[in-house]
């Protein structure tokens, strides 16, 4: 097991990816000359040369659109957007194309694209550029998606969706690019659609994505040390296909969930975990179900206000409260 | 190091910079000695507002990104110098230069990159995200290219006034090869609407040379040929250039109500962003050159003081007050206070901020 950040663990997983099967093309803003915005793909030129790593104009559109027709006859491209923000000057490429071929085409036709980038609030860049939009495309049949919070995670659901025959879209996040952690050297995949339970407990479930999780740990800790409250988090790691069965027997043994996640509250992953777990677990709950998301505003730019716009320990911990009063 | 990208700006663009051949161009002839000091002023408080930006982002007081116009001053001084009550602009993400043309203060533009309610958006937007409508100046945006059609709409709803005015729409070299600029392009043409596409090719997309990622008929203004619009280049080193240029766009879009492509060389002194190290797709020899022979500042008060409209006692001035102002600014931005949590669910609907006896809805709007 060696330690490595989670970027370094996107970019073995690409590696590795990149030397088992030459049909693997990186493609995306700044990912070869320059390296890459945020680093990920760094060495990779060098490592495989322009044929396979790909350098495009900012022309989301056209570059997503081409990979979207290229996996039709076989490539498996791996596009960086530089964040996923900029997947809205896409959207219809995203949506309207990757994610509806294989059901137009009456299964004739599959669309073996990943699309990877950071989706993340909290680094002070307004609006325009801190959107997490896993809900949004996971509302649509077709598409997948994957929010890895560690660097474990990281490595192993890259060389999933690399590996997967559909359309998978990998929400990282820059505030976790530098965070270490524990990865095999041999060969592994996280598969897609399995909930890791990142912590045993037993009075309160916490579900989270992303670095919700890390966020979620965190709370976890300080309810058991200042509260005696032993939390159990789980992290679902990929938002569809949802591990239904974790939550549900998650929740069956603590019988209190609180839903952490740094989207907006509207529309949000959670709202759809909330109807989950009560259509599902409805006699296990011993109080209604909580959520903690960011204020339901658009990003703000102050980097004070931004901090506790989004989810942070003090306010998980204060609704975990809640949940167990 | 990668070898260093190869120039595309063409050569007669680069010529050293000397006596501006459009010193005599009617829309430069007619400034007065006044009007022509004040646009050198407006260009060095530009220089200098944005060196005192680096310290403070350096101190840790801006974070995110920090996108600088240090080099492309000439390129917002010259075409917003021409503007009237009617001429509308907006730009990308590399807006302070354009926010202090138009007249913003200061103060309001430092206060912001800091998130300081007293900001020009209430720390709300950020650098990227300046606005200052009531200047005729619609921001200020993150995305590269979504401006273009919002200009085109301006535009548009200028003629729909039925007011004599045009918008110039500011955006980069990377930024011609969205497909947001394409359909604007289009729709300009196509209904006749007074605006101004300024690319300001400064020869990078971030670390992308422009060759490395445009493909063009020998400049990227050309390209309105194939939406039949007019065009023009222009070296945006020279101030009286970007004027005398720019005039004939804006004539067009007043009198003919018709639209123009316009490509102002430039070039940026520094990364892309603060975060940009600078250090993998052009040489430091590149950088200098410009600066030294090309400075649209320095060149602008050279041709000044052989006009002997300006004094080199008068430039010092000039320079050592807009650091003052620039010092006083960042003073200000320390000291002023932050937006509160409340404010983070202020100003996403009108509805919202307005809500009275005439509201009919019901609805809840805001989550928590
Ligand atoms: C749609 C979109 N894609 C990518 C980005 C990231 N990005 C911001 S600026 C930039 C380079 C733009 O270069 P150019 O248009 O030449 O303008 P300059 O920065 O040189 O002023 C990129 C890729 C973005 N903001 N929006
Ligand atoms: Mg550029």
């Amino acid at each position: 097991m060696a330690v490595i950040s989670y970027r370094e663990a996107l970019r073995a997983a690409m590696r590795e990816e990149l030397k088992r099967d030459d049909k693997v093309v990186i493609m995306g803003e700044e990912v070869a000359q320059f390296n890459g915005a945020y680093k990920v793909t760094e060495g990779l030129l060098k490592e495989f040369g322009p044929k396979r790593i790909v350098d495009t104009p900012i022309s989301e559109a056209g570059f997503i659109g081409l990979g979207i027709g290229a996996s039709m006859l076989g490539i498996r491209p791996v596009m960086e957007l530089m964040f996923w923000s900029f997947s809205y000057v896409a959207f219809d490429q995203i949506v309207n194309n990757a994610g509806n071929i294989r059901y137009m085409s009456g299964g004739l036709i599959n669309c073996p694209i990943v699309i990877r980038g950071p989706a993340n609030g909290g680094t002070n860049v307004g609006a325009t550029h801190s959107h997490t939009p896993e809900a949004i495309l996971a509302s649509h049949p077709g598409i997948k998606v994957v929010c890895p919070a560690t660097p474990y995670d990281a490595k192993g659901l890259m060389k999933a969706a690399i590996r997967d025959n559909d359309p998978v879209y990998v929400m990282e996040n820059t505030i976790l690019y530098n965070d270490k952690g524990e990865v095999p050297d041999e060969d592994y995949i996280v598969p897609l659609g399995v909930a890791d339970v990142k912590r045993v407990g037993t009075d309160l479930t916490i579900v989270a994505h992303g670095r919700a999780v890390i966020t979620s740990l965190k709370a976890a800790e300080i309810l058991e040390k200042e509260h005696g409250v032993s939390v159990e988090v789980v992290d679902l790691r990929s938002i569809r296909p949802l591990d239904e069965e974790t939550i549900l027997a998650s929740v069956r043994k603590t019988h209190r969930a609180l839903l952490v996640e740094e989207n907006k509250p509207f529309c949000g992953v959670d709202a759809q975990v909330a109807y989950l777990i009560q259509s599902k677990a409805f006699d296990e709950l011993d109080a209604p179900i909580h959520r903690v998301s960011s204020i339901d505003a658009p990003q703000i730019y102050c980097k004070r206000m931004e901090d506790l716009q989004m989810p942070n320990v003090e306010r998980v911990v204060a609704e975990a409260l809640k949940v167990l009063a | 190091m990668a070898k260093p990208a190869v120039l595309t700006h063409p050569e007669s663009l680069k010529r050293p910079a000397g006596p501006s051949e459009y010193a005599k161009d009617p829309v430069n002839a007619s400034l007065s000695k006044a009007e022509k000091i004040a646009l050198y002023t407006k260009m060095a408080r530009i220089r200098h507002f944005e060196q005192r930006c680096i310290r403070i982002y350096q101190q840790g007081k801006i974070g995110g990104f920090l996108h600088l116009y240090v080099g492309q001053e000439a390129v917002a001084a010259g075409t917003i110098s021409l503007l009237g009550k009617h001429d509308h602009i907006i730009t990308g993400y590399r807006d302070h230069g354009h926010g202090l043309m138009v007249g913003m203060g200061m103060n309001e533009c430092m206060a912001e990159l800091t998130g300081r309610v007293t900001g020009c958006s209430q720390g709300k937007g950020g650098s990227m995200h300046y606005f200052a409508p009531d200047k005729n100046y619609w921001g200020g945006h993150g995305i590269v290219g979504g401006q273009a059609p919002l200009g085109t709409g301006l535009a548009y709803a200028v003629k729909y006034l039925g007011l004599k005015g045009s918008c110039l729409a500011y955006m980069g070299d990377g930024a011609v090869n969205q497909g947001a600029v394409h359909e604007a392009y289009n729709l300009a043409s196509l209904w006749d609407l007074p605006v101004i596409f300024v690319v300001e090719n400064n020869g990078y997309s971030m670390g992308t040379s422009q060759e490395r990622s445009t493909a063009h008929p020998g400049c990227l203004a050309k390209r309105a040929e194939g939406y039949n619009m007019a065009w023009d280049v222009i070296n945006g080193h020279d101030v009286y250039e970007v004027r005398a240029k720019t005039a004939i766009a804006l004539k067009r879009a007043h009198e003919e109500s018709k639209p123009t492509v316009l490509e102002i060389f430039t070039y940026r002194y520094f990364g892309h962003s603060m975060a940009d190290p600078d250090k993998t797709y052009r040489d430091k020899e590149e950088i200098k050159e410009y600066r030294e022979k090309k400075d649209p500042v320095l060149a602008f008060e050279q041709e000044l003081l052989r006009e002997k409209v300006l004094t080199p006692e008068l430039s010092l001035q000039i320079n050592e007050a807009a650091m003052a102002e620039a010092d006083k600014a960042a003073v200000f931005a320390d000291e002023s206070p932050d937006p509160t949590v409340a404010d983070i669910t202020k100003h996403i609907y009108w509805e919202e901020d307005n809500r009275g006896p005439k509201t009919t809805s019901r609805g809840t709007i805001i989550f928590e």
